[in-house]
């Protein structure tokens, strides 16, 4: 494993670009893109305010920058570096920003979600979509960019509309069950979408394309409901999890519970490997000590090396318990994520924050547990091969495969907490995000 | 009770005076009767005298003479003096009295004895139920009290049941109020909520309006020049047809998806199928013969080869490829009827391994048992013998080899064994080439045959040429030759007009070995090859 020099960055915002080729990082209101393999800056904008979000456009020609202060929008692009876009919302002020799939339209979310503006790159025409729900995903594409699916709300009414991407023109209008919908997401096979409800109830509803309900699912009443939800990348599986701790499985032909994964404190079955990360004790190795010491190895006495060990089963996991009375409580499975291969799924209880939980998808069993010892801050699985790369908080970085798990200590100096990571569409590098910089880690092809 | 003495009582002259004491002092009889009649319990011997004296003395003989009699006349006794009111003592009479009154005394005696017995036996048998009265008395009270107790103990045990009962319907209201509780201020809530986002609403609608009144001056995109599109086409207006076309463009996406999904669900279909059909058959096969008897599954036995035959034919058939409801119910129902007996037959044999566990005599397992012992000693004799036989050989043979002879010897030895079969190869060698040449001459004749068959058919053939000529040229005289000539030569050669049809019909190929093997003067007549064969097999 490789590791770049560390870069500047602001607001966590690094992102590869769709084709791979580079990568685009912000430092205050200046957008660097650099290429992959060598990280020399290919080019440099300079954007008028403080950059909040940053989005490849899906032919990777284009970049925009959205500034939701000012309101505006700035659109770069990489093979005319003179062109310029500026997309000003003015006193509608700007919420989110986000492209449209064939890379030429903007859909801007004006203030308390007044209405999404489609600005065109193309043409001089403008769309508005009227009242959008103001949720945590209310619009979703499918993963080919033919249809999008905005959620709206009127009368105290939800409902979701289906545009077809290619001329925004509305496809379906339907209402949906919900009480206060929460989310849409698409199956990757871009045939049915689950809309959920919010955790106040367990509701999730499948619809077709054609806006047919196909099923409704509710696991239990009046307790908090759904927490998150993750399709598998074959559209066989819906899993959703839950405020009860408990993941449920989907199936994609009758739509009924197929399985429930439970994430216990105490793990008793024998079959389960458990990681868990322990602290090595630095060697001293005197012979190497030199005065005065170098920056490299002084910063090697200070962090700890860790290193996995088995614990024997059963094994009892740290746990939090989340106070009761304050909303949004830390309790149930918060993050889902399957693999590329559909073989596996990573979990994360929020009550046990300090572990992964890793399912055999076609014997569906817990297949591994990694106990870290501090909480899991991200993790995101490897877009080719069934690799789980996670971060906790600190200067490493931690991967599992099936063939085992390492922890590798990035060899920065000074501070480099890892808050975040995402990897490149190869699977051969990620970019490793803290705060204030980041930093690329280059995986050779024999690795773990 | 002590025995009664049977005391022959003489009747002595004696002190008698003692003997009214003496009774007086005895027991008390009934008060009807006379104080003068005695009650005689044994009597010593010693008062005896004295007794007997008492009644009567030497003054009073008349006297107690006519007492007797009156008290023995009253009693029924015949009187004791001869004649009525005389003073002459009928000694007979008196001795029968006295005998009588023996008797009698003997009887009251026994009687006596036998009341005194079965007074006492009362009076034990009274103590005896007082006694049991008693227990059972208290055996009662007992039981009162134990009644009492646990009747108290399940007045207890009730109001504890009582109590949970009301507890459990409490905890249940409570429930109940609470979901009650919950579902009210849920729609409290959402009641509330709606009233808040009417207001929300109405606010973002005002401000829309505002927004949407500054439209011209600031919300505007400045760009430097307008992009192409990713694809490269020109933008379209949007129109019903456009419309249609989307509809038909999901439609399309909507099939193929179920299309696709159908496609994966035959073919895992289509496999499980196979499978099913695989563990059909290993089933058979596992099940012993014996099973399929009609005398134990008479009903089954029919039946079950009937489905077999059916399902047999099927199998030719690509059963994998029909889907229908009747084909899929046959397969599973064969299957599990098939697994049914297998578990049968399982079963059957754990129980029998298990009797032969447990030492059960059942003659079919003993002796199969015992068999089994006899057949593994047989067969350990055969393998010593074996052995014995095969340390035997290798000795000789070691000998042979080992054993320093000359050459010739050698020699000798070495082709005596082998000299059997020299011969015999070279009798079949002898054998072979005889066979080879008698081929060749048939072989050879046939040839000639051929050749012979040819030149023949073409001769005909030129003459029916000639024939056919002179029919169309001359058709009235020559009729009658063609005639006459085909007539000639239907004798001459039967087979030849048929085998000529069968020539030209028959294809124009010669197997590689029949090539082969001819001279390569026959590849210009490949038909009559064919022919010849034809007629050798005729």
């Amino acid at each position: 494993m490789n590791f770049s020099e560390l870069f500047k960055l602001t607001g966590l915002l690094s992102r590869f670009s769709p084709n791979g080729k580079c990568l685009a990082s912000c430092v205050q209101y200046r957008l660097v893109v650099r290429d992959v393999s060598t990280l020399q800056v290919l080019q440099l904008y300079t954007c008028l305010d403080q950059i909040q979000h940053i989005e490849w456009s899906s032919d990777s020609l284009f970049i925009l920058c959205a500034m939701y202060k000012r309101g505006i929008v700035q659109v770069w692009s990489l093979e005319q570096p003179d062109w310029h876009c500026k997309i000003d919302e003015g006193s509608a002020g700007l919420v989110a920003s986000c492209w449209s799939p064939d890379g030429r339209h903007i859909l801007n979310t004006t203030e308390f979600h007044l209405r999404i503006t489609v600005w065109s790159l193309c043409t001089k025409s403008v769309s508005y979509i009227k009242y959008p729900k103001a949720c945590q995903q209310g619009i979703a594409f499918t993963k080919d960019g033919r249809y999008m699916a905005v959620a709206e709300r009127r009368d105290c009414k939800d409902f979701v509309s289906i545009f077809v991407c290619s001329d925004w023109q509305l496809l379906r209008h339907f209402d949906t069950e919900t009480q206060d919908l929460f989310g849409i997401e698409w199956a990757p096979n871009g045939c049915v979408l689950a809309v959920w409800d919010t955790c106040l109830e367990y509701k999730i509803l499948l619809y077709s394309l054609d806006g047919r309900l196909l099923s409704t699912y509710r696991a239990y009443e009046w307790s908090l409901g759904i927490k998150s939800i993750a399709w598998s990348p074959s559209s066989q599986f819906l899993a959703i999890g839950s405020y009860d701790e408990k993941v449920r499985i989907l199936n994609h032909v009758t739509w009924k519970k197929i399985t429930e994964f439970e994430h216990p404190t105490t793990i008793a079955n024998t079959k389960t490997i458990v990681y868990k990360e322990v602290e090595k004790s630095p060697s001293a190795e005197t012979e190497r000590l030199s005065l005065p010491p170098s920056r490299a190895s002084a910063s090697s006495w200070f962090s700890t090396q860790s290193k996995y060990d088995i614990s024997q089963v059963p094994v009892s996991l740290h746990h939090i318990k989340p106070v009761a009375d304050r909303a949004n409580p830390k309790i149930g499975v918060g993050m889902l994520a399957f693999s590329a291969d559909n073989c596996f799924l990573a979990t994360k209880n929020d009550n046990i924050p300090n572990a992964v939980w890793i399912w055999d998808i076609q014997k569906l069993k817990l297949f591994v547990v990694l106990e870290q010892l501090s909480a899991i801050q991200s993790f995101q699985w490897d877009p080719r091969q069934p690799r789980l790369a996670l971060c906790t908080g600190n200067s490493k970085v931690y991967l599992w495969s099936p063939a085992g798990c390492v922890s590798v200590q990035v060899p920065m100096e000074g501070d480099f907490q890892i808050v975040s990571l995402s990897w490149h569409s190869s699977g051969d590098s990620m970019a490793l995000l803290s705060k204030d910089n980041f930093c690329v880690c280059y995986l050779e092809r024999e690795e773990v | 009770m002590g025995d009664w003495k049977t005391v022959t009582v003489p009747v002595l002259p004696s002190d008698g005076k003692n003997i009214f004491q003496y009774t007086s002092e005895r027991r008390i009889s009934s008060p009807g009767m006379n104080s003068q009649v005695l009650r005689l319990p044994l009597p010593s011997s010693k008062s005896m005298h004295t007794f007997f004296s008492a009644f009567c003395t030497e003054e009073n003989i008349e006297q107690s003479l006519s007492y007797l009699d009156r008290e023995l006349t009253t009693l029924g006794f015949p009187s004791i003096f001869a004649e009525p009111r005389g003073r002459e003592l009928n000694l007979i009479s008196v001795i029968n009295c006295m005998n009588e009154l023996l008797v009698l005394q003997h009887k009251n005696l026994r009687a006596q004895e036998e009341v005194e017995m079965q007074h006492l036996k009362l009076g034990s048998d009274m103590d005896h139920l007082q006694n049991c009265y008693a227990k059972l008395k208290e055996q009662l009270e007992l039981s009162k009290r134990e009644i009492v107790g646990l009747q108290e103990r399940d007045r207890q045990l009730q109001t504890k049941n009582r109590n949970l009962h009301q507890l459990l319907k409490n905890e249940k209201d409570e429930v109940q109020k609470l979901q009650n509780i919950i579902s009210s201020r849920a729609t409290q809530y959402n009641h509330d909520m709606k009233r808040k986002e009417r207001e929300y609403n109405k606010l973002k609608e005002r401000l829309h309006q505002l927004v949407m009144n500054k439209k011209d001056k600031k919300i505007a995109m400045e760009v430097l020049n307008y992009v192409g599109r990713a694809d490269g086409k020109r933008g379209a207006w949007r129109t019903d047809k456009t419309e249609a076309r989307n509809e038909e463009e999901m439609y399309k996406v909507l099939l193929s998806d179920f299309e696709q999904r159908q496609k994966q669900l035959l073919v895992e279909n289509a496999e499980l199928k196979k499978v099913l059909q695989q563990m059909k058959k290993e089933i058979i096969s596992l099940l012993p013969p014996q099973k399929q008897k009609p005398k134990e599954r008479s009903e089954d036995g029919p039946v079950l080869s009937d489905l077999e035959e059916d399902i047999g034919e099927l199998n030719k058939e690509n059963m994998w490829e029909l889907s229908c409801e009747t084909v899929r119910e046959q397969l599973t129902n064969s299957i599990r009827k098939q697994w049914r007996m297998l578990k049968n037959h399982v079963e059957k044999l754990d129980n029998q391994v298990s009797r032969v566990h447990s030492g059960a005599l059942n003659d079919k397992d003993v002796i199969s048992r015992e068999d089994h012992e006899l057949e593994t000693e047989k067969l350990e004799l055969e393998i010593q013998q074996c052995k014995e036989m095969i340390k035997t050989q290798q000795q000789l043979l070691q000998q042979q080899l080992m054993s320093p002879c000359d050459d010739d010897t050698t020699l000798l030895l070495q082709d005596c064994y082998l000299l059997e079969e020299k011969e015999r190869l070279q009798e079949e060698w002898r054998l072979f080439r005889e066979q080879k040449k008698n081929f060749e001459k048939e072989r050879r004749s046939f040839t000639e045959a051929a050749i012979r068959l040819g030149l023949e058919r073409k001769a005909f053939e030129e003459d029916r040429g000639a024939w056919l000529k002179q029919q169309f040229l001359s058709p009235d005289q020559d009729n009658r030759l063609a005639k006459s000539a085909s007539r000639q030569r239907k004798p001459h050669c039967l087979s030849s007009p048929l085998s000529a049809e069968s020539w030209q019909q028959t294809p124009q190929s010669i197997t590689n070995n029949s090539a082969a093997s001819t001279p390569p003067a026959r590849d210009s007549k490949p038909n009559q090859w064919e022919e010849s064969e034809g007629e050798e097999t005729e």
